[in-house]
């Protein structure tokens, strides 16, 4: 006996793993295959959706029927063309795309081949890795929820594999139970790990492609285009009160350059570089912090007009404020703003001259009404043009039509339908054609108050385009012939300005209370997500961490502290956990747990009744429990009563006659 | 799965004893216990059920030196001792031994004898040595006793005091033979013939080191607790005039121990406990109405004290 079980320790490990994969394991691996890829659907070509679903109910058809799987040099084939074709659709098998193509194909392909337990082992490892890589698309609350599901199911099927038999119910708690085991352990690495500056899921490049935001050019379209928009650009908090909606300007791009189609932020002239911009701020000035979304520009959507910057960003000369880098991920800004402000009052003549820059021949209807008016000062110039667009019939549209040639021109004496871009650009050709200088600013205006947070939303649906003057001892002073034409813009936003029937995001035009409400929360656990779990970079750590009490812990000491927490942390679980343990002998309760069975299908095991004379008991009453029980209770009764060989190995296998024993038969009518 | 029990070479002993006692596997099998854990066997039953066959043929099986006495009435201790004579060649005096300078001393009838003869024996088989004349004399080793008795309720006999009766591991009862043993025996004769052609199963020594083997059975903590919780059993129980003592505690081990050996098996089972306990228990326990403890009373005794 004692050869025969030391045998058994030996190879038990190789033999658990080259054995036959049990029937009833294949779902639970289907399973872990289709929540792992599944989810990559949504940006895989279709052709390679198809084929993995396919595949996955082709397998799921071969274990209903119990056919064989299919011959090996068929998989090959069918491996090599899914790489040719993935190499052909990418272009590459390298990157992020491919190589998550690759291997969503290698976890469709896989269980065609898994015959072994090994192979199943293969598929929830590659699952697990497979789940990492949802992060590379998608960083928001459903996909966390979504992995951490997946991985209970892949905990789940793990102890399916190693346990046996048993209810869908039972391994689904059993891994409830271990993941919630894990819990402490992932608070305490969350908070006290040392954290590394940076995005938690470093990308690569071409992750970066479909950002959306502001351009650094401005046609006509490229605003309203951007308007239908829902997404959220960024979100502010001020530290007092927050400003009417009227004065919310946030800067972004300056326009300079006129082609007579397309405005363009020109790289500035030598000359003005040298000289940096002077602000003057009247009055107290706003502090106030942002969360910009990855918008992949420099600009960090300040407040007009920026007094004091987050480190490592300037303010350019044409007073926006510019981060060293182009904004890839999601991060926290702090600023100072002035409404009221004195700007480049002595500004660069080199400015000054690109501010007056039109292309030349086009637009002659408006060069000759800007003549008109161009021996008046810069200050009524300005308002005869507002006073133009608020008294004849200017209307405020999404859905302008098209311009050509000239297309002030036809703006402003035939269609007369237009968007903020139209206005903004209209008002500042008359005044260069006026000779006053004047520029484009783009960015947004507005913004909404999330009640739940106290958050301000600013929206891509709240983008706007305005015009600058520079008038003389003043600097550049804000006009916005939107306003003139649709106050409501300004005032309300721009779903009280647009007239019904434009197109607008649902979630911009939110009619209804109770959605508004619902989306509000939503945005604001999504807030908090982004502020506690993607961005908890050393910064947030440092903050949090001081205000449990704990100033300025450097990485030694918090690699300490976590080493001494995480210790604690398993004394604590050992010790709950231990004195169960010892009055209830897994032993007993399995052996106990099978006497309970056997009573429930009619033969009882008396108290005083040992093993054996029970398993002869049954074998007279019950031959069909016979062999079950006898195996049952020589387990029992070595792990029980013998010398300790091997014992956990036998616990299993007395563990899974439990679960071996035939169902109950019904009561025979 | 692998089979708990092995073959053993007690089988084979076992298998030829059940040849000439028929019918009586079990009681063969308690006897062997007894002596595998270095027990004194009492058999007791009525004459003429096989009594001295069984234990005549155990001894023969395992090659044991072998010599019977009849105990009677008028027998003296020095019947069974030995004596010293006075030897004229040398002019000294030389000590004959008795039966009792043997390795098993079959003591038939052992409660025909007056209490001065029993203990006598009694004293030899506890000490495993002999004091005649003022001289002590070792008796040879494996040194066992199988005695029978008739049932004391017959004329004419001296029942065994109750510290004696402690003095054997276990006593076991023959019975009738069932129709088919019996049956066996009317037609082949009496198997008394048997005896002098059967031979010894093993080597000098040999018992020795099964008697080792056995008493290396692994008793766990749990099979311990089991046993225990049996003998405290017997000591609360009211009927009984006393529970089973630390030493009866002892026996009951050893020969569980034994039991589980011939079964094969390298560790005690409660079953094995509860095999033997009628054997080693019944002798040692009295009922407040003066008879041991019958086995209906045992089997109650079980049942009333579950497995820990």
């Amino acid at each position: 006996m004692a050869r025969n079980l030391k045998t058994i320790g030996r190879s038990s490990a190789a033999a658990w793993s080259s054995a036959a994969l049990e029937h009833g394991a294949v779902p639970w691996l289907l399973a872990v295959a289709l929540a792992t890829a599944g989810p990559h659907f949504a940006h895989l070509p279709w052709w390679l959706s198809l084929l993995v679903g396919g595949t996955l109910l082709w397998r799921a058809w071969l274990w209903q029927r119990r056919r064989p799987l299919p011959p090996r040099w068929a998989l090959a084939l069918l491996v090599v063309g899914s790489i040719a074709a993935i190499a052909w659709q990418f272009r590459t098998l390298l990157g992020k795309d491919a190589g998550v193509a690759l291997l969503v194909v290698f976890m469709a392909l896989k269980p065609m081949e898994m015959s072994s337990r090994r192979d199943a082992l293969v598929v929830v490892m590659l699952g697990y890795f497979l789940l990492l890589t949802h992060y590379l698309y998608s960083q928001s609350i459903p996909t966390g929820a979504w992995l951490l599901a997946a991985i209970g199911l892949l905990t789940g099927a793990l102890i399916r594999l190693h346990g046996g038999p048993q209810p869908v119910a039972a391994v689904l708690r059993h891994a409830g139970l271990l993941l919630a085991q894990a819990l402490p352990f992932m608070l305490i690495l969350y908070l006290l790990f040392p954290r590394v500056s940076g995005p938690l899921w470093g990308l690569p490049q071409d992750a970066y492609s479909g950002l959306s935001g502001l351009s650094d050019e401005m046609s006509p379209g490229s605003i309203s285009g951007l308007i239908v928009s829902g997404a959220i650009a960024f979100r502010s908090r001020f530290a007092g009160e927050a400003p009417e909606k009227a004065d919310l300007y946030w800067r972004g791009p300056v326009f300079d350059e006129y082609d007579g189609q397309t405005w363009r932020a020109r790289a500035l002239p030598a000359s003005a570089t040298g000289q940096p911009p002077v602000v003057e701020g009247i009055g107290e000035p706003l502090a106030y912090s942002s969360i910009l979304e990855a918008h992949n520009q420099r600009w960090l959507l300040a407040l007009d007009v920026a007094t004091l910057l987050p480190p490592e960003s300037t303010l350019a000369p044409t007073l926006q404020a510019l981060a060293r880098e182009p904004l890839r991920v999601r991060a926290r800004f702090s600023f100072a703003s002035a409404i009221a402000y004195r700007a480049n009052v002595n500004e660069a003549p080199a400015i000054l001259q690109q501010a007056l820059a039109l292309p030349d021949e086009i637009n002659p209807r408006t060069r000759a009404l800007a003549r008109e008016w161009a021996a008046r000062p810069p200050e009524k110039i300005a308002e005869a043009a507002l006073a133009m667009f608020r008294n004849e019939d200017f209307y405020y549209t999404l859905q302008p039509p098209l311009l050509g040639a000239n297309a002030m021109d036809e703006f402003l004496f035939s269609t007369r339908r237009g968007f903020c871009e139209h206005y903004a650009s209209a008002f500042v050709f008359l005044m260069r054609a006026a000779g006053v200088p004047a520029r484009v600013v783009a960015g947004y205006q507005g913004g909404e108050v999330n009640p739940v947070d106290g958050y301000l939303v600013v929206r891509q649906s709240d983008a706007h385009a305005w015009a600058e003057i520079w008038l003389s001892g003043q600097g550049w002073v804000r006009f916005d012939p939107t306003a003139a034409v649709a106050p409501s813009r300004i005032e309300q936003g721009i779903v009280a300005a647009l007239p019904q029937g434009e197109p607008l995001p649902i979630l911009v035009r939110l009619d209804s209370d109770w959605l508004r409400q619902l989306r509000n929360r939503w945005e604001a656990a999504n807030n908090s997500w982004n502020q506690w779990v993607l961005g908890y970079n050393p910064q947030r750590q440092r903050e949090v961490l001081s205000r449990l009490g704990w100033r300025d812990p450097d990485w030694r000491s918090m690699s300490a502290s976590l080493a001494v927490l995480c210790g604690i942390a398993l004394l604590v679980v050992t010790l709950w956990t231990l004195p169960r343990r010892l009055a209830v002998d897994p032993v007993q309760r399995a052996w106990l747990k099978y006497c309970a069975e056997l009573k429930r299908r009619g033969i009882a095991r008396a108290d005083w009744e040992g093993p054996l004379a029970f398993a002869q008991r049954v074998a007279r009453e019950r031959p069909d429990l016979a062999a079950l029980t006898d195996e049952a209770a020589g387990y029992y009764a070595e792990l029980r009563y013998a010398r300790g060989d091997g014992r956990d190995h036998k616990l299993r296998c007395l563990q899974q006659c439990v679960r071996r024993l035939p169902p109950r038969r019904r009561k025979r009518s | 799965m692998r089979p708990l029990t092995r073959q053993s070479p007690l089988d084979e002993i076992l298998a030829a004893a059940n040849q000439v006692v028929l019918g009586k596997s079990r009681q063969t099998r308690l006897a062997l216990c007894c002596l595998l854990a270095r027990g004194h066997l009492l058999i007791e039953d009525l004459p003429g059920v096989g009594k001295t066959t069984l234990a005549h043929t155990l001894a023969r099986l395992l090659g044991f030196q072998f010599s019977r006495v009849q105990f009677t009435s008028d027998m003296l201790p020095a019947d069974i001792l030995g004596v010293s004579v006075f030897d004229r060649e040398r002019g000294d005096f030389r000590f004959l031994p008795g039966p009792v300078f043997a390795q098993v001393l079959l003591a038939d009838e052992i409660n025909r004898a007056t209490p001065k003869t029993q203990s006598a024996l009694l004293e030899a088989m506890e000490e495993g040595q002999v004091t005649t004349e003022g001289e002590t004399r070792p008796l040879p080793q494996p040194f066992f006793v199988i005695a029978t008795q008739n049932p004391s309720n017959q004329i004419g006999t001296f029942p065994l005091p109750e510290s004696q009766l402690d003095r054997f591991l276990m006593r076991i009862e023959l019975g009738y033979p069932d129709h088919g043993a019996e049956r066996a025996l009317l037609e082949s004769g009496g198997r008394r013939e048997q005896l002098p052609t059967l031979t010894s199963r093993l080597n000098a020594g040999d018992f020795a080191a099964l008697q080792a083997q056995a008493g290396a059975v692994h008793a766990s903590a749990a099979v311990l607790d089991y046993l225990q919780q049996l003998v405290g059993a017997t000591r609360q129980d009211a009927r009984l005039v006393h529970g089973l003592s630390p030493r009866a505690a002892l026996s009951l081990l050893a020969a569980a121990r034994a039991w589980a050996f011939t079964e094969g098996r390298e560790m005690v089972l409660p079953e094995d406990v509860q095999a033997v306990l009628p054997s080693v228990a019944r002798h040692r326990l009295r009922l407040l109405s003066g008879n041991h403890a019958s086995a209906e009373d045992i089997a109650a005794l079980i049942r009333a004290v579950p497995l820990p």
